[in-house]
């Protein structure tokens, strides 16, 4: 019963609202809190009872491999766990800050069948299903960047579309090449099938994947979208995508394609090395010379995104430990970053920084906060982007790499400049503010205490006893590489 | 191995109309046209030579049929596409709304 | 459009004559599809049709005084929702979701093979109402009205 209900508690919820939300406006609410509580619930018990087995779940009690199969494993419960904590915050956030945007219904329904459709991708063990889970959590992002009805979000949702359609129809082509060479969509009979191809049709299937997920997750020559995208969405969706959609679209499953499909060829580590450190390197020096808060903010994503290739394209255990923590704190303090970058524009009513005014009297939550976020991306003790940071740094050394370490400290060196511009401008330059435009509610308030305090909380995560618990299954599930297969088909 | 060739040829033609047109309803067009290359893609993959269509029907016996998986694909593939397509003309309709023009060159408020 | 009557006079009356039969195809496919090519997309598209042939012909605002539209759309939402009552029927029974729970008949007869009957049926409703629905809303904004919808 389980791995289906992360689909469809959220996409039911969603269809209840739009059939009773537009008699009364308070059921909206009320239906996507309950929802998403009762999703973050299921993942911890999920995670915590599998331990470091796996679970195979058939679709309509057809066999595999003629069935669609749900397969939840360590790496996928983890990331549950991330979408539903972030989604969770979310909601506390946009109750009080989408009450000025019109009808309320239409944003609690397209987020629920985000959050379904995010959870699809992550528990699903067939690879045309995972295009379709993809496609509908795009549809939905579409329509959240341009909930605002403004000029400028109609125009980033337009650019988003058109290159998500171009990468959608490369990801189409990538499943044809794979379905003549195998006869088969289930992703375990996939990797069986596929270690005895050659090495040229490996080739091409990952580098038709690398191009059409790529540009999902923002890598370095597809990342055009997304300042636009991230900086004209309503904060608390800015905060979705930046925080979760793009890592679960993205990385999760590139993670699981090059790892455990294809069994981690050694020339796409090498692209992965090279596309992260560029991603670091030019991401956070587009985010310095920056006036407008959001962009900034959208900018620095790509880099941090970087940071995750590097440690994936390691292929160590270390590295890879060190890159799944760095996702856990960046989907962390960027949503808490995010939030604060809302509040700001509700009080003030503008995001360029050369306006902003000294606020620590006047919002002492949002300031308090958003020093602790910046902080945590700093890569500042005892935060949990130091201890995350410097585990990737450590793998790259060992690997014998230390140009690519030399650079992710630069990398990281750049982001202290870029953000303590934001604390010398946005939160306590010289002009006083007299007065806010609007306070902030008390929600928005207790997803940013949620946030900070959890950023604390996570440097706790790699000390050694706790770490076995929670960060090593994931990791064997991710070195395991082909041997996922074994484990789906075999052992029933 | 020539009709895996022109099918990625009308891919290409696609992706030309996408970069080049400065038309909105062009640019929907032309990604239309990649969304078909990629499904006529697909379903060329299930041929089998001298293959039948594959429906079971009263009285005949079954044959040496084409394979029937991706005609299932592409049938999900052109939902999602008309999906897609309607949210761009959704949006082209408020772009015109705001910009008063369907000149692409011409929507760029968002700069940096 | 310009003119609120909708199109000339020769178009109507063939698409008042013509509905019917349209309709009555729409359900042909959608009822025969796990016989012959056809199911749940393709017959709702060709009912969301029938409906948008009497959108075009008539224009916008004698449709609005025929159709119920709010009625329209609960029946669009509740669509899904009967979707996944059928399949947690399937759970119901001591099995997974979407199990085949009814009886699977004789080979090429009209109820046989058990549950895809009625997805079918769900399917084509929601998908014709859908189309037809996101139509509507794109028709909404009169270009002589001015600005801002």
């Amino acid at each position: 019963m389980t791995p289906p209900s992360f689909i469809i508690i959220p996409l039911a919820s969603a269809f209840l609202i739009t059939l009773v939300g537009r008699k009364k406006d308070l059921w909206g609410p009320l239906l996507a809190f309950a929802a998403t509580v009762a999703v973050f619930v299921l993942s911890l018990l999920t995670f915590f009872q599998l331990g470091t087995g796996i679970k195979v779940y058939e679709m309509g009690g057809w066999k595999l491999p003629y069935g669609i199969a749900l397969v939840v494993d360590p790496l996928g419960a983890f990331m549950l766990i991330i979408v539903a904590l972030i989604s969770l915050t979310s909601l506390l956030f946009s109750v009080s800050y989408i009450r000025h945007l019109g009808s309320d219904w239409k944003y609690y329904a397209l987020f629920m069948i985000l959050v379904g459709a995010m959870n699809g991708v992550l528990v699903t063990g067939d690879l045309f299903n995972l295009f379709v889970f993809t496609e509908i959590a795009i549809f939905a992002a579409f329509g959240l960047v341009a909930y605002g009805g403004r000029a400028h979000e109609f125009e980033a949702s337009f650019k988003y579309a058109v290159m998500a359609s171009v990468s959608s129809s490369l990801i189409l082509m990538a499943i044809a090449v794979v379905y003549s060479a195998t006869s088969t969509l289930t992703m375990a009979s996939i990797s069986v099938a596929l270690s005895s191809v050659g090495p040229g049709m490996k080739i091409w299937i990952g580098a038709l994947f690398l191009a059409g997920y790529g540009l999902k997750a923002a890598i370095m020559p597809f990342h055009a979208w997304l300042p636009d995208a991230h900086s004209s969405a309503p904060a608390p969706i800015s905060s979705m995508l930046s925080g979760v959609l793009i890592k679960t679209l993205g990385v999760y499953v590139l993670v699981r394609i090059f790892y455990n499909i294809l069994g981690a060829p050694q020339i796409f580590l090498t692209t992965f090395l090279i596309l992260g450190t560029l991603s670091i390197l030019l991401g956070v020096i587009l985010a310095v010379g920056q006036w407008d808060l959001k962009r900034l903010l959208a900018y620095s994503s790509i880099s941090q995104v970087g940071y995750i290739l590097l440690g994936i394209g390691l292929n160590t255990p270390l590295g890879v430990a060190g890159a799944l923590f760095h996702l856990l704190n960046h989907a962390l303090f960027k949503s808490l970053l995010f939030y604060n970058a809302g509040t700001l524009e509700i009080g003030l009513g503008t995001r360029d920084l050369r306006k902003m005014g000294n606020i620590t009297r006047l919002l002492p939550i949002t300031a308090h906060s958003s020093m602790a976020g910046s902080l945590a991306i700093s890569g500042i003790p005892p935060f949990n982007g130091f201890f995350s940071k410097l585990v990737i740094i450590i793998a790259a050394v060992q690997a014998h790499l230390p140009f690519y370490a030399l650079l992710a400290v630069v990398g990281s060196l750049l982001t202290l400049a870029t953000f303590l511009k934001v604390q010398r401008y946005g939160i306590r330059s010289e002009n006083p503010v007299e007065r806010l435009q609007a306070r902030p509610g008390w929600g928005m308030q207790t997803a940013m205490i949620i946030l900070a305090v959890l950023c604390i909380l996570t440097s706790f995560l790699i000390i050694p006893g706790i770490k076995e618990w929670v960060l090593d299954p994931v990791v064997a599930a991710v070195m395991n590489k082909t041997g996922y297969a074994a484990a789906v088909l075999g052992g029933r | 191995m020539i009709i895996y060739l022109l099918c990625f040829a009308l891919f290409l033609i696609g992706l030309y109309g996408l970069i080049t047109k400065r038309d909105l309803i062009k640019i929907i067009l032309a990604s239309g046209i990649m969304g078909y290359a990629a499904n006529l893609m697909i379903v060329l993959f299930g041929y089998r030579r001298s293959g039948v269509y594959p429906i079971l029907e009263k009285g005949k016996e079954t044959a040496v049929m084409v394979d029937p998986l991706p005609q299932a694909l592409v049938l999900t593939s052109i939902v999602i596409e008309l999906g897609t397509t309607a949210m761009l003309v959704a949006l082209t309709i408020k772009l015109f709304n705001k910009y008063k023009t369907f000149d692409i060159s011409k929507i760029r408020r968002l700069r940096g | 459009m310009s003119e609120k009557q909708g199109l000339t006079v020769i178009v109507k009356t063939i698409t008042r004559t013509i509905l019917a039969i349209i309709f009555l195809y729409g359900f042909y496919i959608i009822l025969h599809g796990h016989l012959s090519p056809g199911g749940g997309f393709g017959g709702g598209v060709v009912l969301a049709l029938g409906f948008l042939s009497v959108l075009l012909a008539y224009g916008r605002p004698p449709v609005q005084k025929w159709l119920n539209i709010p009625v329209l759309h609960s029946v669009e939402s509740s669509g899904p929702l009967l979707y996944v009552a059928l399949g947690l029927l399937g759970i119901g029974a001591g099995g997974a979701f979407l199990l085949n729970t009814l009886g699977k008949g004789r080979l090429f007869d009209l109820w046989s093979s058990g549950f895809i009957l009625p997805l079918n049926v769900v399917i084509g409703i929601k998908v014709g109402l859908s189309l037809f629905l996101a139509v509507w809303a794109l028709t909404e904004w009169d270009p002589e009205k001015g600005d801002d919808i």
